[in-house]
């Protein structure tokens, strides 16, 4: 499943990161990298974004970019 | 004198550190991206001087974002004593990577974990002790905001111990690092050559062409420099410092309540939640503008009269001092009537909405309006950070136009700085509360009235912003929305007393200083206009007439079109001018309050339609001089900043011809 497939309150360990280059640096100045555990944790009034705990900070991501990253749950 | 660089993630209060080293006053907020250039200011301790460069935030040094190379490029490249890289206490962790990243570049490091209050209050504890050691740098816990710790921040400045160890990656990879370190060192001037060698393995094309240009060889030529790389490009060295990162906080912080963020959370459940969110927002506006028209009026009123009491005694003064009659004239109708017209105004509604403003923009919840409305900047192609830029431009359209690079695609920042006009600024919407109140809600009515109608305009301001900024995704600026990261930073309690003294004298005074400047040629120009004769006709009457059939076809008269000409340097003075012009050319007429303004008005012709025409024309017409500066030193473009006048411009016409026309069947 992927980041996007989660619910607010549901856990997940990150397995892949399928985006391009640019964005996976992106995600891993944010401390978001393969093993990293994240929790989804708010929903925007449309639905898209979503804000996910990644490492005590939230942070807001956009559904299409979610796409790219395959979790696990735990 | 030493040079010392403030570095962080964004949102750490690095400028909290830097204003409490320097007694500078760098404003803050509680929003990452709030820094976008580099402010330094200067300090001594123990009789020794520094001078310290406040960085804008960065998560990392591979920078993705304008305002992230001006940090990258200070810390990389340039000359300098030791890096503060201030940290957040709240999650150190994710602020480790960056100060590792620093490290690798240079060892004069001194870490500062920010914040230190915000961990206590979440029971976060923090062992600087044992970070200091495993770093091989000075640590220092400070909560900047009650200047707890800057004390030792600054003794650690004075003889500071520097012994970091590298980090070591997997030894296939270490080899190859120490091998090109060897190989290159002769190479790199005074870069650190295990840092370059790093990131030749690591490549980064905007990093790496800064490197060749520093050090004016382009090492990737070197066949054998090539070589090395390639047999270790499928490791990834970004995530060896993140899981490095997690290791050592892990071994320093220790937390005696794991749920510390669900308090926030409840907050944010609400703020952002489906039902509430936007109306939340909506309600906080409308809240924000009830204050400000209703808190000014009182104290305009206060100022109308203490303005025209002094005028007499100004009068006598000069008559006193037998000036000749002309320049009496000049200086009393032209500058003084103009300029206390502008601070009568101006000042009592800037007064009130700058703090306010304030005080939201230090609570934390700027980020969640992005949070909520950037589905809608999605489906226009843009950015949601554009929300940011936005509310900056209720302060100041210069200030959301330079905020606009916190947005990292250059499309969707120049959709950003482009659509910023239509958000209307605090020279602006003092004149649109003003004629709103005279003319829809009656002088006396309710300011609840008054509010609807402004936030009415603001809304609509929005809705522009929305199809302008998705026609030009559709046509001269093609293409689809970048990725999109965004952190919502925990609610901080704003230091409320901090924040009016500072807003008052850092932002409205700043801002009414600059109309005044403005106003005091304009009153001359005007003034001069009105008493040179052509013809027994006075320049401004001619110039006026005209102007006149055009300003008719949209709905205003040529005098107005006079005053949002001149209005160009600063829209604050558009009223003044306006009513200077109105009464040098017809009736003259003594003002004293807004009654005897809606008098002088209506005996020049305006009607409701008229007000309606110019509230549209101040919502949309061309930015003022120093936004369109401001753009022109951003885009660095001639064509965008003539576009960024075009597209508002233009739309202001067409929305007014339309209402004139319309009008014409009521």
């Amino acid at each position: 499943m992927y980041l996007s497939d989660m619910n607010v309150g549901d856990k997940a360990v990150v397995k892949k990161l399928i985006a391009e280059e640019n964005i996976k640096r992106r995600l891993s100045d944010i401390g978001l990298i393969n093993g990293t555990q994240v929790e989804c944790v708010l929903k925007s009034p449309f639905n898209d974004p979503m804000a996910y705990l990644i490492r005590g900070a939230i942070i807001a991501i956009r559904k299409n970019d979610c796409d790219k990253i395959e979790v696990e749950m735990i | 004198m030493k040079i010392i660089a403030l570095a962080g993630n964004p949102n750490v209060g690095k400028s909290t550190v830097f204003n409490s080293l320097t007694g500078l006053h760098q404003h803050t907020g509680n929003w990452p991206g709030k820094t976008v250039s580099n402010a330094s200011g200067t300090f001594s301790y123990n009789k020794k001087n520094y001078k310290i460069y406040d960085l804008p935030g960065t998560y990392s040094l591979v920078s993705h974002s304008e305002e992230e190379e001006v940090a990258r490029d200070f810390i990389c490249f340039a000359k300098y004593d030791f890096v503060i890289v201030v940290c957040d206490a709240v999650c150190l962790e994710r602020n480790l990577n960056l100060v590792l990243q620093t490290l690798e570049i240079t060892n004069k490091v001194i870490v500062c974990v920010n914040l230190m209050d915000e961990a206590n209050k979440k029971k976060i504890k923090i062992d600087l002790d044992k970070l200091s050691n495993i770093l091989g740098v000075p640590v220092v816990g400070t909560s900047a905001r009650n200047k707890n710790g800057i004390n030792s921040l600054l003794e650690q400045l004075e003889n500071p111990s520097f012994n970091n160890i590298n980090i070591k990656y997997p030894d296939e990879i270490e080899k190859k690092i120490l091998f090109l370190t060897d190989y290159i060192k002769d190479k790199v001037k005074d870069l650190n050559p295990r840092w370059v060698a790093i990131n030749l393995i690591n490549y980064n094309d905007s990093l790496y062409k800064k490197i060749t240009e520093y050090i004016g060889i382009n090492l990737l030529e070197d066949e054998i420099i090539q070589n090395n790389i390639l047999e270790c490009q499928n490791f990834n060295l970004v995530d060896k410092l993140v899981t490095k990162a997690e290791e050592i906080a892990e071994e320093v912080v220790s937390y005696d309540d794991k749920n510390y963020k669900e308090k926030d959370l409840k907050i944010d459940k609400i703020t952002t939640s489906k039902l509430f969110g936007i109306p939340l927002m909506i309600i906080m506006l409308m809240v924000i503008f009830w204050l400000t028209i209703k808190g000014a009026n009182y104290p305009s009123n206060l100022l109308f009269n203490f303005f025209n009491f002094l005028e007499n005694y100004i009068l006598k003064f000069f008559n006193f001092l037998h000036l000749p009659s002309f320049l009496i004239e000049l200086l009393v109708s032209g500058v003084y009537k103009v300029l206390t017209w502008v601070v009568a105004v101006m000042l009592p509604p800037m007064a009130i909405f700058f703090p306010l403003f304030t005080l939201l923009e230090d609570l934390g919840y700027l980020p969640r309006i992005a949070f909520n409305l950037d589905k809608m900047f999605k489906k226009c192609q843009a950015c949601g950070k554009q929300a940011l830029t936005m509310c900056m431009g209720f302060g100041c359209n210069a200030v959301g136009v330079s905020g606009a690079r916190i947005i990292d695609s250059p499309r969707e920042r120049l959709i950003a700085i482009l659509t910023n006009v239509f958000v209307p600024c605090n020279g602006r919407f003092p004149t649109m509360i003003t004629i709103i109140t005279i003319f829809f809600v009656g002088i006396n009515g309710s300011s609840l009235y008054s509010v609807v109608l402004l936030t009415g305009f603001i809304l609509l301001g929005f809705l522009l912003t929305f199809l302008v900024s998705y026609i030009l995704s559709k046509t001269i600026l093609k293409g689809v929305p970048s990725s999109f990261t965004l952190e919502l930073p925990p609610y901080r309690k704003p230091q409320i007393c901090k924040v009016i003294i500072r807003s008052i004298f850092d932002r409205t005074l700043f801002v009414l200083g600059r109309a005044v400047v403005v106003a005091i040629p304009a009153g001359l120009i005007i003034w001069f206009l009105a008493n040179l004769t052509i013809n027994d006709i006075s320049l401004l009457n001619h110039i006026a007439t005209f102007l006149d059939p055009f300003g008719k076809l949209i709905g205003m008269d040529g005098v107005i079109l006079i005053a949002f000409i001149l209005g160009f340097p600063a829209n604050e003075i558009v009223i003044p001018i306006m009513l200077m012009s109105y009464m040098a050319t017809g009736t003259l007429v003594d003002y004293e309050n807004l009654e005897s303004l809606k008098n002088i008005l209506i005996i020049n012709g305006w009607t409701i339609k008229t007000a309606i025409c110019v509230l549209f024309f101040s919502l949309c017409h061309y930015p003022c001089s120093t936004t369109c500066l401001t753009i022109k030193k951003e885009t660095g473009s001639f064509k965008w900043t003539l576009l960024a006048v075009i597209i508002p411009t233009l739309i202001g016409i067409m929305l007014c011809f339309l209402i004139n026309y319309i009008s014409n069947f009521i």
